[in-house]
């Protein structure tokens, strides 16, 4: 029979310019035992399809058309209190943060038994003991002894484990999973995605796996659904989608997805997404101001090394204490070694924690290393102090950051962002010199010609990181440090970014030190790369080299922990 | 947890002392204590007789040090203008200042509590609203114009309650008291209504706002994902996390009790410290502000370390160490 | 075609009503009618000099044979002259009101400002330095908190009895005033501003300014400081309900403007001794008055807090 059914579904949010429309006639089922995935990007609707089913849509969000059905009866328009008991009992949801989906005043051990009540009344022995067994069953040890615990005592992996128990705690035939495993790590992230398909065929139940990532996808679900501006684009066996798509938007997406397997050259962009600007050669850039006068006071070494990090080492304080030796310290770098030649693009890659953002922050000189050094065209970072060396190097490194939502501050127009740093650095003669620069900048990172008398609220994500770009650019850097620049955008728009900062480091030969956790991006973008785990750097090999041999364990761990996505089209081909 | 409650009694200490140099600031600096001392046909050479006698020609720090030796034994001298011991007046005033207080912050405590959870529940319903709109009106009227109108209506044109002094008390050793008389609880009702309506409205606000905040969070909506019911949710889980940001500016709104009952007493002709602070101001009676000051201070002090003590109790992510992260 | 980018002012205005606080604001009623009840308060106060019908400051024209009149619609004694009758000294209790208000109304706002400028100030300071600079002012801050500002004003006024001659204290007494308000007041100001500074801080772009290389005064100036200044308003608004409050307590208490230049709280004062004996409305038409003013700015102030908080639409 089938578990569920959800029938045209449309859902809206009213506001003041009128009915907002977040999802349309969508139309999909669920059987006992299946996952289906539902994938899609930022605004896609696809967590409001999820939320509407277990009825806890954000108010004022509310379902204005079609059926849901669950069991052969029809739920979406029970009274609230029906409503509710079907939460927990009949469908089961768990959340995307751990760390934020759990009371931190009660034990684990109360919350558990708490719900277990609610649906099951197996008395107070009872429930402790389900409770236990619950524990037992997503994997922690321990379990009688863990369930006394709070949950700040628990890791992020370990709490995401003991949400799911919670949300097994009335033995639900259906779950809904939302971005389960986003907020983890990629080694954690597999447990979880490996226990929650051990759940479905142990127990027989169904899963809404609402996720953003195709790797995910081609992990675990039987089925998937792909969802684009509040539409369901197409349905049907996971396998089937990802090697054979037929709507373009599919199509258009998994071109998108970095490949795992292979280096290609640049990303093939299939134009069904609207975004996409390609920006044309505007200009010969030899002949433009960023070209040009890049007058090198300081010269590259003669083997082209431009960037030399020795015995790097960083140290936090996380406990403050009157006593010297009560005081804790973390140390996020310990003695890191390496250098980055000349139009190199030279990549750092590790999960969280791993220490690579602090070696980009004291490379750019926003932290001061605890000990060791840093040599940005032979010399010294820590030894320049007077100001206009320290202007001088500071202009020729320039930084992209991760989240294009706070990189820029939202109170500038976007001609004043990124003509700040050239009038500041004085690198035009007069301020509409400056301002024709950074209109030749925007064009040069595929923005429209309006672009800069905007705010930057005004823009998509994606959009906002080409800004950051051209800001980075304003000052005719040699050396730019890419800080997971990408980890915060769609598939697509990251396809676009990755893109574009291959052609600006082919046409300005610029050096890049590229940081991000994700492989396959790295493998499309880096010449060289380091893996890091605690603060140190495990292993360090040309790019091509470390993927196919790669020789630290930990490495050929991450790498086991890839997304094989072995399902895409045109593997054939390589 | 233990480091934590040191460094609060410590933080406590540098207050205490910092007001006591304020205080002390003031006998330095503010009059000439030897002017309100003697007559004013006293030579200029008995008047450095005395000065010297009184310590005044030490040094800064010996002076302050006797200062806070005194103050430490409740020691203030002797007032300008009643020429009794101020420890004496103190005493005398307290207890008429600390019932009011207490039967105040008990009111606004036990009542704006109940209305702002029930407010923060109820968002949208008439009688949130009503209450919303009440504690404007609430905020917006001044204690000192509550206590006229109170007076105008229930002493003046009802003629239900007296509108000034305590009362018939009763002597309880150095305490006296004005509960255990008919007369005695009917002058208390309206000043520590007074009293306590504008604490009641903060309170209220407050605990609303934070449960408000609460209530949006992730537990809160995944354990409503978990079908418990809406008096599991509110009560057990969203009241208990409201409850330990908001204990700690209640403790902060306490200590001000004690001073807004200045107001308070002096519209009901109360006789609390009150009353006589402000007479101190009005008269320039410089060492019963001083121990005015002092006394106000320990007492806010003492408050703020009992809340932090609450605090590491209810909250175990201060008292449980989240160290053993195995796994 | 730089011609609209530097047209600021015009598009930042366009911009404002076309936003979601100016469409909020036009169709709430509530809104609407505390802003301009607080606006007429204001022009009232402001005008005084123009509309009172007599000049309470001018002994000459108060005659004492008119002392305490109540309102002609009230009582056969009153004077039409005086429509909402006259004090102990003959002074007409409307005048008194116009001319109060506006006391109360620049000691309020003069107080605010000076509060606003100084918490600003420190509270960047405090959240962008951190460190030892951090700790000290936000030691100094929970002192000062430990301290009601009515408490501190009152020792303040103490302070100031000593220190001063009692005619020249009178004189003074309004700068006294504005001077304990705003030290008590600047508390909440840099509290707030450190808060949101410190979570500023730490957001890219302010990284980014760095990586370019811009000195940290034009970082926390330019960048950081216009993105923090939104709850300034709120607090503002609430801060100013709270300084007429308080500088009306104290001058009820006896410690704040005098009766020869009352603001509503001496006027206040002053009928509070008739209340007993019947004439009411030398305290209560003064009262009323400060209750408009102050409840419509705390209304405006309620509204203006749930319309800048997006969790709360």
């Amino acid at each position: 029979m089938t578990l569920l059914e959800a029938k045209n579904i449309s859902i809206g949010f009213p506001s003041r310019h009128g009915m907002f429309v977040a999802v349309k006639d969508v139309s999909f089922n669920v059987q006992p035992g299946e996952i289906l995935g539902v994938v899609g990007e930022s605004g896609a609707g696809k967590s409001t399809v999820g939320n509407a089913i277990i009825a806890l849509l954000e108010p004022p969000g509310e379902v204005i058309g079609g059926e849901v059905w669950f069991k052969g009866k029809r739920i979406d328009n029970l009274p609230e209190e029906e409503k509710r008991s079907m939460r927990g009992r009949h469908i089961g949801m768990i959340f995307q943060d751990p760390q934020t989906s759990l009371d931190p005043l009660k034990t684990i051990k109360q919350q558990l038994v708490e719900t277990i009540d609610v649906h099951l009344r197996l008395g107070r022995k009872g429930s402790e003991q389900r409770a236990i067994e619950l524990l037992e069953k997503v994997g922690i040890p321990d379990p009688e002894l863990r369930i006394n615990h709070y949950p700040h005592q628990f890791s992020g992996g370990m709490r995401q484990r003991v949400v799911i128990a919670l949300a097994l705690c009335g033995e639900p035939e259906l779950i809904i999973a939302d971005e389960p495993t986003t907020a983890l790590d990629v080694s954690v992230q597999k447990q979880i995605l490996d226990l929650m398909r051990k759940l479905c065929i142990e127990t027989n139940v169904g899963m809404i796996l609402v996720t953003h990532d195709m790797g995910v996808i081609a992990e675990v679900t039987d089925r998937v659904a792909v969802m684009y501006n509040s539409k369901l684009m197409e349905i049907g066996p996971t396998s089937q989608i990802l090697s054979n798509p037929q709507h373009e938007y599919t199509k258009s997406l998994i071109s998108a997805i970095p490949r795992p397997d292979k280096r290609i050259d640049r990303f093939p962009l299939v134009s069904y997404i609207e975004q996409v600007i390609e920006p044309e050669q505007a200009f010969n850039i030899k002949d433009h101001w960023l070209g040009q006068a890049r007058e090198y006071t300081m010269p590259v070494a003669d083997d082209g090394t431009i960037l030399q990090v020795k015995d790097l080492c960083m140290r936090f304080q996380i406990s403050n204490s009157l006593f010297k030796s009560k005081r804790r310290y973390l140390d996020a770098v310990k003695g890191v070694n390496f250098s980055i030649k000349e139009g190199e693009t030279f990549g750092i890659v590790g999960e969280s924690g791993s220490g690579k953002s602090t070696i980009a922050r004291m490379v750019t000189g926003l932290y001061t290393p605890h000990s060791g050094s840093v040599n940005f065209l032979g010399k010294e970072i820590s030894a320049i102090n007077h100001t206009p060396e320290v202007l001088a190097y500071r202009r020729q490194m320039q930084m992209v950051f991760q989240d294009p939502f706070s990189s820029l501050n939202s109170r500038m127009r976007v001609m004043s962002i990124v003509a700040e740093p050239i009038m500041f650095h004085k690198l035009a003669q007069s301020s509409e010199e400056a301002e024709q620069i950074v209109l030749d900048l925007l064009k040069l990172v595929g923005m429209s010609d309006d672009a800069y008398a905007k705010y930057p609220h005004q823009f998509s994500g994606g959009q906002r990181q080409r800004i950051s770009i051209a800001r980075a650019l304003a000052t005719r850097p040699r050396f730019l440090i890419c800080d997971e620049p990408t980890s915060a955008l769609d598939v697509s728009v990251q396809a676009q970014i990755l893109n574009l900062l291959k052609d600006l480091q082919q046409e300005l030969n610029l050096s890049m030190l590229f940081i991000s956790h994700d492989l396959p991006v790295i493998r499309q973008m880096c010449d060289r790369v380091a893996v890091m785990q605690f603060g140190e750097i495990l292993e360090q090999a040309e790019t091509e080299q470390l993927f196919q041999n790669p020789q630290h364990q930990y490495t050929q761990h991450l790498l086991s922990l890839m997304p094989k996505l072995n399902m895409l089209p045109g593997r054939g081909l390589s | 947890m233990f480091s934590f409650l040191i460094n609060r009694l410590l933080q406590s200490i540098v207050v205490l002392i910092a007001v006591a140099l304020i205080a002390f600031s003031l006998f330095k600096f503010v009059g000439d204590p030897i002017n309100n001392m003697v007559g004013q046909d006293t030579t200029l050479q008995e008047r450095e007789e005395l000065r010297e006698r009184l310590g005044l020609n030490d040094p800064f720090h010996l002076q302050f040090y006797h200062f806070i030796k005194n103050a430490a034994v409740g020691d203030f001298g002797i007032s300008y203008r009643h020429k009794v011991p101020v420890s004496d007046l103190i005493a005398e005033r307290a207890p008429a200042t600390l019932e009011l207080s207490i039967i105040s912050v008990l009111l606004s405590v036990f009542i704006g509590i109940p209305m702002g959870v029930y407010t923060a529940i109820h968002r949208r319903g008439f009688i949130s609203r009503s209450f919303m709109s009440l504690s404007l009106v609430g905020i917006s009227l001044p204690t000192f114009l509550i206590g006229i109108l109170f007076i105008f209506l229930f002493g003046v044109i009802l003629r239900w309650l007296p509108t000034f002094g305590r009362g018939e008390v009763v002597s309880i050793g150095w305490w006296t008291t004005g509960l255990l008389t008919w007369s005695g609880i009917k002058s208390l009702i309206l000043p520590s209504i007074t009293l306590a309506l504008f604490q009641m409205t903060l309170i209220m606000r407050l605990v609303r706002t934070e449960m408000l905040e609460v209530l949006c969070t992730d537990y809160i909506k995944f354990a409503r994902a978990r079908g418990l019911s809406e008096q599991a949710i509110n009560f057990g889980h969203a009241l208990k996390n409201t409850l330990i940001p908001v204990i700690t500016i209640i403790g902060l709104q306490l200590g001000l009790v004690m001073a807004f009952a200045i107001i308070t007493e002096t519209v009901f002709q109360w006789p609390g410290m009150g009353m006589l602070f402000i007479q101190s101001i009005e008269e320039v009676d410089v060492p019963v502000m001083a121990a005015y000051l002092m006394m106000i201070s320990l007492i806010f002090v003492s408050i703020n370390l009992l809340v932090d003590i609450l605090y590491a109790y209810i909250d175990p992510r201060l008292t449980i160490d989240g160290g053993s992260k195995h796994g | 075609m730089a011609d609209s980018y530097r047209n600021k002012s015009n598009s930042k205005l366009k911009q404002f009503f076309a936003g979601d606080l100016w469409y909020d604001f036009y169709h709430s009623p509530v809104a609407l009618l505390s802003f301009s009840i607080s606006l007429i308060c204001l022009l009232l106060a402001l005008t005084a000099q123009l509309i009172a019908p007599f000049d309470i400051f001018d002994l000459a024209a108060i005659d004492l044979m008119d002392a305490d009149l109540p309102p002609p619609w009230a009582g056969e004694e009153g004077d039409s002259r005086f429509f909402l009758g006259t004090d102990d000294q003959g002074r007409d209790i409307w005048s008194g009101i116009l001319y109060g208000a506006q006391i109360s109304i620049f000691v309020g706002f003069t107080s605010v400002i000076i509060s606003a400028i100084i918490g600003i100030a420190l509270g960047l300071l405090a959240g962008y330095k951190g460190g030892r600079i951090d700790s000290f002012i936000m030691r100094v801050a929970d002192i000062q908190l430990s301290f009601p500002a009515i408490l501190i004003a009152l020792l303040i006024d103490g302070v100031m009895r000593g220190l001063l001659p009692r005619e020249m204290h009178d004189e003074l007494a309004v700068y006294v005033l504005i001077f304990a308000i705003s030290i008590s007041g600047w508390v909440q100001y840099a509290r707030t501003i450190r808060g949101s500074v410190m979570v500023e801080k730490n957001k890219e772009y302010v990284q980014a300014g760095q990586v370019i290389g811009l000195p940290s005064h034009i970082i926390a100036l330019r960048h950081i400081l216009p993105n923090v200044l939104n709850p300034i308003f709120v607090i503002g608004t609430i801060h100013l309900a709270s300084a007429i409050i308080t500088e009306a307590t104290l001058s009820y208490l006896g410690v704040g403007m005098s009766p020869t230049t009352p603001s509503l709280g001496t006027l206040i004062r002053i009928g509070n001794e008739y209340l007993l004996s019947g004439e009411w409305w030398i305290t209560l038409f003064p009262g009323a008055a400060l209750v408009i003013l102050v409840l419509s700015v705390n209304i405006f102030g309620d509204w203006l807090r749930d319309a800048l908080n997006p969790k709360l639409r």
